[in-house]
């Protein structure tokens, strides 16, 4: 099948299946691009990710962008951003033109239910998946565990900080552990 | 003009959205409210379907509203906007920035964002079954659904004891609704 055909559908297919937001169609790229089409590594998913959350705009988004451009250029892009937008967008419309009580009804509104239970075990798949893949070293162990209890204590205690500070804390983190290390370094070579 | 409305008011929320889909919430509202497009309550309705309909969340709400307030062109438009600034920003970095990611400084920074990132998801995932099973101090937990979210993981992490990779997030996701449609319409 031609690259170009190969990535509209791909990305029709999770776009079609991605319910509750971009983190739950980390799961769905992972299956699709990297375990089953070998398109990009596990690495390179991860990188994504970062990436992903640290620019603007959907996450599902910048995903599709990153993998299309990678393997077909800048039609590649166009057509897996197509792709994962299309499912939603006629859906969209259809409900938005004919469906005014389109969750009052019963069965509708029970299989969402269904569906937020697979959402939340697909996030956490997605999650332990980076997890077994990080190095295990001390300090980023530490930082997964901090930053996954700071975002659960702002929920509860519903306090007004975005996930963007404690990104922000992060990287700072990782450039000083980085200039530390490297002086560490280079005071043994010496020593 | 509507639709030089939402070109521009989608721009501004595909620019300025950073963290995903719940960050662009009051973005969206604000863009919404301010030109009287939506009223509050139709406003929430539109999140509770763009939430619960497949797609990037965001994506949803832009073409709802763009459907909304101009027909086809509108939610074109709309969705359009949205998308772009995204698009642009991962092929900028792909195509200008490749040795800016090589950068040790950079290296670093991403070195820092990615346990960071990991914690987040996995939070949200956490707070999303907590809320799914209605646990909280002072309500009731939803029994039915404690129990269908541990029959669904077992069964989706199990399976990969018997299936090759086991079963996919897509027959996950089928699965689970109908096993909703089943449960709680009994």
């Amino acid at each position: 099948m031609p690259v170009l055909i190969d990535l509209f559908l791909t990305f029709a297919k999770i776009g079609l299946f991605t319910f509750g937001g971009g983190y739950a169609m980390i799961s769905l790229i992972e299956n699709d691009c990297v375990e089953k089409k070998r398109w990009i590594t596990h690495d390179e998913m991860m990188d994504v990710t970062v990436i992903a959350e640290s620019t603007p705009g959907p996450i599902a988004i910048n995903c599709a962008t990153y993998v299309g451009y990678k393997k077909g250029r800048l039609p590649g892009a166009i057509i897996a951003t197509l792709g994962i937008v299309l499912p939603s967008f006629i859906i969209i419309f259809l409900i938005s033109k004919y469906f005014d009580r389109f969750l009052e009804i019963t069965w509708v509104a029970n299989a969402f239910r269904g569906i937020k239970i697979a959402v939340g075990i697909l996030i956490v798949d997605a999650a332990v998946k980076m997890l077994i893949k990080m190095k295990k070293k001390p300090m980023p162990i530490i930082m997964v565990v901090c930053s996954a209890v700071a975002m659960i204590l702002i929920s509860i205690f519903s306090v007004n900080i975005s996930s963007m500070l404690l990104m922000i804390v992060s990287a700072f983190i990782g450039i000083v552990v980085f200039i530390i290390g490297s002086h560490a370094n280079k005071g043994e070579k010496r020593g | 003009m509507i639709y030089l409305g939402l070109l521009i008011g989608f721009l501004e929320v595909g620019f300025f959205s950073f963290g995903g889909a719940y960050a662009a919430i009051p973005l969206i509202r604000d863009v919404v409210l301010a030109h009287g497009w939506m009223d509050e309550e139709m406003f929430a309705y539109m999140i509770a379907i763009s939430e619960s309909t497949p797609g990037p969340i965001m994506v949803n709400m832009a073409t709802y509203v763009g459907s909304v307030k101009g027909g086809i062109p509108g939610a074109m438009i709309a969705t359009t906007a949205v998308v772009f600034p995204a698009f642009l920003i991962i092929l900028l970095i792909m195509v200008l920035l490749k040795k800016a990611l090589q950068n040790k400084y950079v290296k670093a920074a991403l070195g820092g964002l990615k346990p960071c990132i990991i914690g987040i998801i996995l939070s949200t995932g956490i707070l999303m079954i907590i809320r799914n099973c209605n646990i909280s101090l002072k309500a009731k937990p939803d029994a039915l659904t404690i129990g269908l979210s541990c029959v669904l993981a077992a069964v989706y992490f199990g399976s990969r004891k018997f299936i090759k990779k086991g079963i996919s997030p897509i027959m996950l996701i089928c699965v689970s609704a109908l096993v909703g449609v089943v449960a709680y319409g009994i």
